[in-house]
């Protein structure tokens, strides 16, 4: 297997097992929170690191984990304190935690080599080889993350009816017993984990871009949380392949420009999704306007169909005067509501159809149609 | 350290114009971020820092290797970042926060890979190590910077003084703004780009990662002292200043126990001093303080009636 594609399936790895948590950070809207527990990281890395004096022990993973979930207790207590809004409690503690833990590693970590450059890099290259040492087995960091994978598949498969209830209506799944809480923090201890297995490989942004952005270009094109999941981790699958192959091309990293790629292909469901995206919106916004048009010269006809005034107010080269539109805005109109079936031209005047009265009914309701037709 | 080492290792220009920008700096990110904070846009400097990255690399690869070129393309990368927010927003169903992440995600490898590709093809480019915008170095901080930094926190003060009734209205009840024929999309627009300015200028010296500390935690301080607009901001640039200063001197003091100047990044010590001040202001601030309120809340009993 070539050293190319080996990235690309770890990378496919990383993406899979965060896209699926990262669906439900979407969704409640706590996508911000997996940018701080990415950075909290550190510290509790170094931390772990003061206690154990060696680079390659598990404990460092788990002080990290720690850490992330120490940042969000620290910052729901200080917003239940009622003193700080959440989003700058959020801001304060991950900024604060990441300062002391880089402040730790310059100040007394001088001969071991913790560097920060790629600590926020990230090491795709080395994820295959083994790092961790573990009752006496090398575990290299790829073999961490494919056992993150199956336990977030396992764990969102299980409580798929739990976290679906708690996440788009919390109320009721507290009222059924569900217990919003213990599944918050039960995500937030998925998060960190994942975020921790999937940092050493890929930095910490790049866990919040694989997290978060796959996540919301499903959620543009589905309304099933099911498809949506599938979806994430498709896409994050593919920006893995991309952004490999457009690393080895351009000789940079990997991890910016798997980052760049997700940009791009959330750019392209932002403007294709069927029915969301934004041509789609223009394009439905031109359909209304059209059809407001159509519906506008139909009403006007109606409101003068059999009354003396209709010679006059019907006549096709004086529509213009009446509706206060343009000649050529009058002449578009009228054709395509002539293709519609809405009107047919008769000598000088324009005539509605019955399905054109019909039309223009749905508006003037029985008013008109109540009047006796001639 | 004795006494006269430690005086003499502050009687240098070295330190007094890296601390002269760091006070300006947290002058201007603890007025411009009082806002942030009140709109609860807090997060939006996180973003903001990480998405001018590309910038910086993009003006450092057309040749901008002056500090004004480098944080004009900053603030238009970073721009651009808030207005695709904004865009993203209103335009679909993805949540403002999703928003948020997911463009500093993009915009943040966007830099990485610029910065990569210049230090692998670009001579001179040791001389800018990603490193140092990323942590902050204070140190590096030279004469044209204090310009740069002074000119444009003078300059966003000037439009908080000058706009200060509509941004008071717009932080605290946009709906009612809207309904006085206040432009409230371009006034919100003003105030992003204000906080665009005050994280840019503030990336050489505190860093991507931790310049939006700088920008929430003055304010969330002083929010604990006063109730009223006016106090706080003042108050809030009052403590962005000190806390500048404070973390300029730590990284100073602690450099000096190294061999390499410059060894420890002045940005966690900044930080580290703001988020200090925070604590503090959470327990002995006479408007919300933790120990003010329960003083308080047991005097209320013994109150007749």
């Amino acid at each position: 297997m070539s050293a190319t594609l080996e990235l690309c399936l770890v990378l496919s790895v990383v993406a899979v097992a965060c896209a699926l948590p990262g669906a439900f950070l979407v969704l409640r809207r706590a996508a911000m929170t997996s940018d701080a527990i990415g950075h909290v990281l550190l510290f509790g890395i170094v931390l772990a690191y003061f206690a154990t004096r060696d680079l390659d022990s598990p404990w460092l993973l788990f002080g990290a984990a720690g850490a992330g979930l120490l940042a969000v207790v620290l910052v729901e207590a200080l917003e239940k304190s009622g003193r700080v809004k959440s989003d700058a409690a959020l801001g304060l503690v991950f900024a604060a935690l990441f300062a002391a833990g880089v402040l730790m590693v310059s100040v007394s970590v001088k001969n071991v080599h913790l560097d920060v450059d790629q600590v926020l890099l990230g090491q795709p290259d080395y994820a295959t080889q083994p790092r961790w040492e573990a009752f006496g087995i090398a575990i290299a960091p790829v073999w961490v993350m494919t056992a993150v994978l199956g336990v977030n598949t396992l764990l969102i498969t299980l409580f798929f009816k739990e976290l679906k209830l708690s996440t788009f209506d919390p109320g009721l799944a507290a009222t059924l017993g569900f217990r919003p809480t213990l599944i918050h923090y039960g995500l937030m201890t998925l998060v960190s984990i994942t975020a921790v297995a999937a940092f050493d490989t890929v930095g910490p942004v790049l866990v919040v871009g694989f997290f978060v952005v796959p996540a919301a270009a499903a959620y543009l094109l589905t309304d099933r949380l099911g498809v949506m999941l599938v979806l994430a981790g498709a896409f994050g699958v593919v920006a893995a392949f991309l952004g490999t192959f457009a690393a080895d091309t351009f000789n940079t990293t990997t991890a910016g420009a798997v980052a760049a790629v997700l940009g791009l292909l959330f750019a392209v469901v932002f403007l294709v999704a069927p029915g969301r995206g934004l041509i789609a919106q223009e394009l439905q916004e031109v359909r209304q306007k059209r059809a407001f048009y159509e519906l506008m010269l139909a009403v006007h006809l109606m409101q003068h169909e059999g009354t003396p005034e209709e010679a006059e107010e019907s006549r096709l080269a004086g529509l213009h005067h009446h509706l206060s539109w343009t000649p050529a805005q009058v002449e578009r109109v009228v054709t395509r509501a002539e293709r519609n079936g809405l009107v047919v031209r008769a000598g000088e005047l324009l005539k509605l159809t019955d399905a054109g009265r019909a039309k223009a009914r749905e508006v003037l309701g029985d008013r008109i149609s109540s009047e006796p037709q001639p | 350290m004795t006494i006269d080492d430690l005086l003499m290792q502050l009687n240098t220009s070295a330190l007094w114009i890296p601390a002269a920008g760091t006070a300006l700096l947290g002058l201007a990110t603890g007025t411009v971020g009082s806002f942030a904070v009140l709109r609860r846009q807090s997060l939006q400097g996180d973003a903001v820092a990480h998405a001018a990255l590309p910038g910086v690399a993009a003006a450092f690869l057309l040749g901008g290797r002056v500090p004004i070129a480098l944080v004009l393309g900053g603030a238009a990368a970073g721009w651009i970042a808030m207005v695709l927010v904004t865009l993203i927003t209103r335009r679909s169903r993805v949540p403002f926060d999703s928003a948020l992440a997911g463009t500093l995600a993009v915009f943040f490898g966007l830099g990485l890979v610029l910065f990569t590709y210049i230090q692998r093809n670009i001579a001179d480019a040791s001389l800018t190590p990603l490193e140092r915008y990323l942590f902050g170095q204070a140190s590096f901080i030279r004469e044209p910077d204090l310009w740069v930094i002074g000119g444009f926190g003078v300059l966003a003060i000037i439009v908080i003084v000058a706009c200060w009734k509509q941004f008071k209205l717009v932080s605290f009840d946009p709906a009612f703004a809207a309904s006085l024929g206040f432009p409230v999309r371009v006034l919100e627009l003003l105030l992003t780009t204000l906080t665009v300015i005050a994280v840019v200028i503030g990336l050489k010296a505190v860093g991507v990662v931790l310049m939006t500390a700088l920008l929430i935690a003055p304010a969330v301080a002083a929010r604990q002292w006063t109730d009223q607009l006016g106090r706080l901001v003042i108050l809030a640039g009052i403590f962005g200043a000190v806390a500048g200063v404070a973390g300029t001197l730590a990284s100073h003091l602690l450099s000096y126990q190294f061999t390499r100047a410059g060894a420890v990044p002045t940005g966690p010590t900044i930080v580290l001093c703001a988020a200090a001040l925070v604590v503090l202001s959470l327990v002995f601030g006479t408007a919300r303080g933790w120990l003010w309120t329960l003083l308080h809340v047991k005097a209320l009993p013994s109150e007749p009636g």
